[in-house]
């Protein structure tokens, strides 16, 4: 049964918005994993950067951080947030003109973040170089979100707010009190500003926000979609909704103090290096909750996998998630973190999580969204779906199995001394040696690229089949509200 | 580490609200009768 509104008129979800912000993902992500390519090629034949200034590797290694996290990333995150709020409160969104603003003011940033990165314009703070101008707009921005999230949570129609909105609303809040702390600037002019910490203090709030945006930005909110979205593609209750909630407690009360693992054997007093290590060593407990109960959804339904590429993405998301969130507790154990630390192994372990993770269970997601939002059963072509896992599960293996090989040998090689004392190895013969699984990165990249191009080509034909629509909005059976 | 007179308040301050969320959410009863609400978003939404 549906809503209607106060002129009789039938209540649809504002579904504008997120259409908006979904094909906004597709297209960013293409862009951004592009310049991902880029400097993967740099970093193996550095000549390619052609001596122009804007394209070093310097200059476009943020750009593509930033490209994938905050425009990718974000606008998916957007998108489906929207998209799951409204349904689960039987709600539209609350100051629908207001997350109008949220997509305009969320792309002004992107936007000003690919004019100002390539002209070394930037604070100089890993995932937060963006300069003070358009700090402020994130923030203006993300106060907005937060007003429209939690207004539509006000506004529901179910007396109880599902899982993913808890996830959801943790990360607005997290995300608003991480950027405001780490962002704290003065500005000497338009373009430049001095960070308000200095030193030290300066790394710990780093990478307190740093660690934090990894827990709430890429971990939290993406937990939220898998606990939408798995349980709608498989048409099953998620395994234990109990769990969830306790994943959801467990996981935010525990995740704020990762953030020193970061700094491992640097100026940062000892103690608090093993704070971090604990507390990081922790989470295996709350993530490996939640990655059980998404994946033990199926259970009975196992045979779901086998002709469903989208489930596929979803479930296979949350091995990688599993994989990543035991790899990173252990590389913060002081001893492994004295070889890992530095070296490509990082690197690998970040896009195990990045490709692995974030990018398949938002692929899954967007996959399960775009069809409906554009009125269609399904997207335009399934077989392609199947094309973009393969291609993107060969290119995600390739690339963490080359950065691991990489990094556990430049660990070695740098800590490897002769008898006498000296170094076996100059710093060079590192590079030199790495040479091969740079390449071999690459490919992967490639491939995982290819994927997200045949997905454009999907989403588009889909778009073009179809008809924008917002669905209408559905009555709470009064037996359950 | 002066830094740490900040970020260590900042924590604790934030635990005690999420305790005071998960208080609410005890007494609002967000957390009865809770397998049902796994299965509502599958019933038409």
């Amino acid at each position: 049964m549906s809503v209607t509104t106060k002129t009789g008129q039938p209540a649809v979800y504002n579904d504008s918005v997120v259409r908006w912000f979904s094909i906004a993902a597709v297209v960013y992500g293409v862009v951004g994993m592009l310049v991902g390519v880029i400097i993967a090629a740099q970093l193996t034949w550095p000549e390619l950067n052609m001596g122009i200034e804007w394209i070093t590797y310097g200059r476009l290694r943020p750009l593509h951080t930033n490209a994938v996290i905050f425009a990718f990333g974000g606008c998916t995150l957007f998108a489906t947030s929207y998209y799951i709020v409204q349904r689960t409160c039987h709600t539209p969104l609350f100051l629908n003109k207001l997350a109008w603003f949220t997509f305009i003011g969320w792309n002004i940033v992107i936007v000003s973040a690919v004019i100002t990165l390539p002209l070394g314009i930037t604070s100089g703070k890993e995932y937060a170089e963006l300069e003070w101008p358009i700090d402020l707009l994130i923030a203006v921005t993300w106060v907005a979100y937060a007003i429209v999230f939690f207004g539509t949570i006000g506004i529901r129609k179910v007396k109880h707010i599902y899982v993913a909105n808890w996830f959801f609303g943790a990360f607005i809040i997290a995300v608003a009190l991480l950027h405001i702390v780490n962002s704290a600037a003065l500005p000497v002019s338009l373009f430049k500003s001095y960070s308000a910490y200095a030193g030290v203090q300066d790394a710990m709030v780093q990478w307190w926000y740093g660690h934090n945006a990894v827990g709430f930005f890429l971990t939290a909110a993406f937990l939220g979609m898998m606990y939408y979205f798995i349980p709608k593609q498989a048409e099953r209750p998620v395994y234990s909704y109990r769990l969830s909630i306790v994943h959801f407690w467990a996981l935010i009360f525990t995740y704020m103090w990762a953030g020193p693992h970061h700094l491992h054997y640097t100026a940062l007093p000892d103690w608090t290096q093993s704070v971090g290590m604990v507390f990081s060593l922790i989470l295996l407990a709350p993530s490996w909750g939640g990655m059980i109960n998404g994946i033990m959804t199926l259970s009975g339904a196992w045979h779901k996998l086998r002709d469903d590429p989208i489930l596929r993405f979803l479930i296979v998301s949350l091995s990688f998630y599993g994989m990543s969130t035991f790899e990173g507790p252990m590389m913060s154990i002081k001893t492994v973190n004295a070889l890992s630390h530095y070296t490509d192994w990082t690197v690998g372990h970040v896009h195990s999580g990045a490709l692995g993770w974030v990018g398949l269970v938002s692929m899954g997601s967007l996959y399960y969204l775009i069809p409906r939002l554009f009125g269609q059963k399904k997207m335009y072509s399934v077989p392609a779906i199947e094309l973009h896992f393969w291609v993107a599960t060969i290119g995600i293996v390739l690339y963490i199995a080359a950065m691991w090989i990489a990094g556990v040998m430049q660990g070695l090689m740098w800590r490897s001394v002769n008898p006498d004392g000296s170094l076996t190895y100059t710093f060079v013969e590192s590079v030199k040696a790495t040479y091969p699984f740079y390449v071999i990165r690459l490919l992967g990249g490639l491939l995982y690229l290819g994927g997200m191009v045949v997905m454009l080509w999907n989403v588009v034909m889909t778009a073009l089949q179809g008809k924008a629509q917002n669905a209408p909005v559905l009555a709470v059976n009064p037996a359950h509200a | 580490m002066d830094i740490l007179y900040l970020l260590i308040p900042v924590s604790i301050v934030l635990v005690f609200l999420v305790i005071g969320v998960f208080w609410w959410a005890l007494g609002a009863g967000q957390f009865d009768n809770i397998e049902r609400e796994g299965e509502r978003i599958l019933r038409g939404d």
